[in-house]
């Protein structure tokens, strides 16, 4: 089985270098035999994954694969039971998530975790906070330096803030506003951090349509920007549209990779997804 | 746009001279009333800045702390210890009192610091307790026991001026508070307030954003607890004598009342709230066997009406306006 997968790896990559499709880019992350058990139960099991700079990778499984759990552990929340985690190289093993942050993972959550009774602004402001370094002194004595750097984060918020479209509900709460603009706040908030990778958890799901196109042609644009991302997505539509390479797991395995199109009709795949046919089967 | 301006202009004028108002009212105070309502407005000015102190930790980070008291404590008893023994002036010792106070904080707090919610709550109320006990069993005979330590000294900077009445009084602990809320405001407006703000509202979220939870949960500790025992120093000098059952649980109690009563990470709302708990009492001397009833019906039917305080903390554009209107303004 194992074979299969590697011998079908080495296809996909062989063709996509014939064609041309894919320059080989810099791999900024990359988990190496990642594992995560909870008890009994092997969430991640062997995990390898790699990003590529400048790209949007996406990974992808049916429920419960272990997706949400790889992304906890790249962004120092689990700590993996097995394997390395590498950020441009850098072993991230035992490092909290606050300072996996500073080496530029930012990250959002399926279910959207704002700072809901502070305002929109705010919000994106505290994203700056691993960018600044004013302490409690100088923040008590409102010394120049801090002045100036509180001043410093509220231009980059604004910036940060316009780019995700909501610099008119600057002052609101940001639990008052609609949830399609919370997800971008949130989006917002991780960008202020100054990321290399962006590390989305299901960015469209709860979103219409026409929303997710818009969030599609945001991410489009915002990785020209020098920026990686790393999604997971039940959504296909969006996974197709906007994705350069993809990664299936299922049942805390890897079980293709690949560019969409030929993820997208890869029988295992389909089979995670849709379950085995029965006839087959027999 | 506009319209909007000149109504938060006028807003913040009107503020402006609300607070200059207030601070002539206090000015001006002890020569209209008695000498009983200034020592009254004392120990006003001693809850509020114990209130303050406590609303860093429960109000900004929403760390449930119910033994504050044992804090104030360790300030007070430092205060007293040094002074009777070695004869060192109480206005050097106020820095001391609170550093032995943040000191101490930060050794009980740093393994507990990852408890979330009641659990911490009820760590902490221990802790009050244990500090409270053992003061009450005078270990090395440094304590004096259930008596408690007297002679402390009036605050005096050098021979010159020494506050020794209760009008200095009154003008000593108000000028404190008044600086630390000058302090506490900036602090609230800074990086290190919004990052207390995010740990409150979320705290895996804060903590993926960037945030380092352990520090700053540490230094919200610290911080109350070192004004904590500023707010001991003071209290000590002022009665001149220290005892164990000052500091009791129902204090801390009564200073957790103070915040929720005036809004948690509200700085007006804890200054309302210490007036509620403190002057409350003595208008209500004639039916002093009502107090405590009266004082609970109140809060019960706050806690229905105005769940956040009374004055809870209004987030938005004021405190950010001279930079972002401008900002706003061209962007229609």
């Amino acid at each position: 089985m194992a074979k299969e997968n590697n011998n079908m790896e080495t296809i996909i990559r062989t063709k996509q270098e014939n064609e041309g499709k894919n320059k080989i880019n810099k791999v900024v992350l990359q988990t190496d035999k990642l594992t995560k058990k909870f008890g009994g139960l092997i969430a991640v099991n062997n995990f390898d994954l790699k990003v590529s700079q400048g790209e949007i990778s996406s990974l992808i499984g049916p429920n419960g694969a272990g997706k949400t759990t790889v992304f906890n552990v790249v962004t120092g929340i689990y700590k993996a039971d097995g394997g390395k985690v590498l950020f441009k190289g850098e072993d991230l093993a035992g490092k909290k998530p606050h300072q996996i942050i500073k080496k530029g993972i930012a990250r959002t959550f399926q279910n959207i975790r704002l700072f809901s009774n502070m305002t929109c602004l705010e919000n994106v402001m505290a994203g700056q906070h691993c960018r600044s370094k004013e302490g409690t002194w100088s923040s008590v004595l409102q010394t120049p330096g801090q002045k100036k750097e509180e001043l410093e984060i509220k231009k980059n918020a604004e910036n940060r803030l316009k780019q995700v479209g909501l610099w008119k509900w600057r002052d609101e709460l940001a639990k008052n506003i609609a949830y399609g603009n919370q997800r971008m706040l949130e989006i917002g908030r991780a960008l202020a951090t100054n990321p290399d990778l962006l590390v989305l958890d299901e960015p469209s799901s709860g979103l219409n349509d026409k929303e997710s196109e818009d969030l599609m042609d945001f991410l489009k644009e915002i990785i020209k920007d020098n920026l990686t991302i790393l999604l997971i997505e039940h959504d296909m539509n969006v996974v197709m549209g906007i994705s350069h390479w993809v990664t299936v797991m299922d049942e805390g395995k890897k079980i293709a990779e690949g560019l969409p199109e030929e993820v997208y009709s890869n029988p295992q795949v389909i089979e995670a997804y849709l379950g085995k046919d029965e006839e087959e089967e027999e | 746009m506009k319209l909007n301006k000149n109504v938060n202009q006028k807003n913040s004028i009107f503020k402006n001279w609300l607070v200059i108002l207030v601070a002539i009212l206090f000015i001006i105070l002890p020569f209209i009333i008695n000498a009983y309502w200034v020592d009254v407005l004392f120990f006003f000015g001693v809850y509020a800045l114990l209130g303050l102190s406590l609303n860093i930790v429960l109000g900004e980070v929403g760390l449930f702390d119910l033994g504050h008291m044992g804090f104030m404590a360790i300030g007070a008893y430092t205060t007293a210890i040094l002074n009777t023994t070695f004869g060192i002036p109480i206005i050097i010792l106020l820095p001391v009192s609170a550093i032995s106070a943040g000191a101490f904080a930060w050794l009980v707090c740093s393994p507990i610091i990852h408890l979330r919610g009641d659990y911490l709550c009820i760590v902490t109320i221990g802790m009050g307790e244990i500090v409270r006990l053992t003061l009450n069993n005078n270990p090395f005979g440094i304590t004096g026991g259930s008596n408690g330590v007297y002679g402390i000294d009036f605050p005096s900077f050098g021979s010159i001026f020494v506050v020794d009445n209760s009008t200095k009084f009154y003008y000593y602990i108000w000028l404190i508070v008044g600086l630390t809320i000058i302090g506490l405001v900036n602090l609230q407006r800074s990086r290190i307030g919004r990052a207390w703000n995010c740990i409150r509202e979320d705290e895996i979220a804060a903590e993926s954003t960037g945030i380092d939870v352990r520090y700053y949960k540490l230094l919200a500790f610290v911080l109350g607890a070192g004004l904590a025992g500023v707010a001991g120093n003071i209290y000590a000098s002022k009665l001149m004598i220290v005892s164990p059952e000052s500091f009791s649980f129902m204090e801390s109690c009564m200073l957790f009342c103070i915040v929720l009563i005036g809004g948690m990470g509200s700085i007006p709302g804890v200054l309302i709230g210490a007036a509620a708990i403190s002057l409350f009492p003595e208008v209500f001397r004639a039916f002093a066997q009502y107090r405590m009833l009266i004082f609970g019906v109140a809060m019960v039917i706050m806690m229905i009406f105005r769940p956040g305080g009374i004055w809870p903390r209004k987030r938005g554009a004021f405190e950010f306006k001279p930079l972002l209107m401008k900002a706003g303004e061209e962007n229609g």
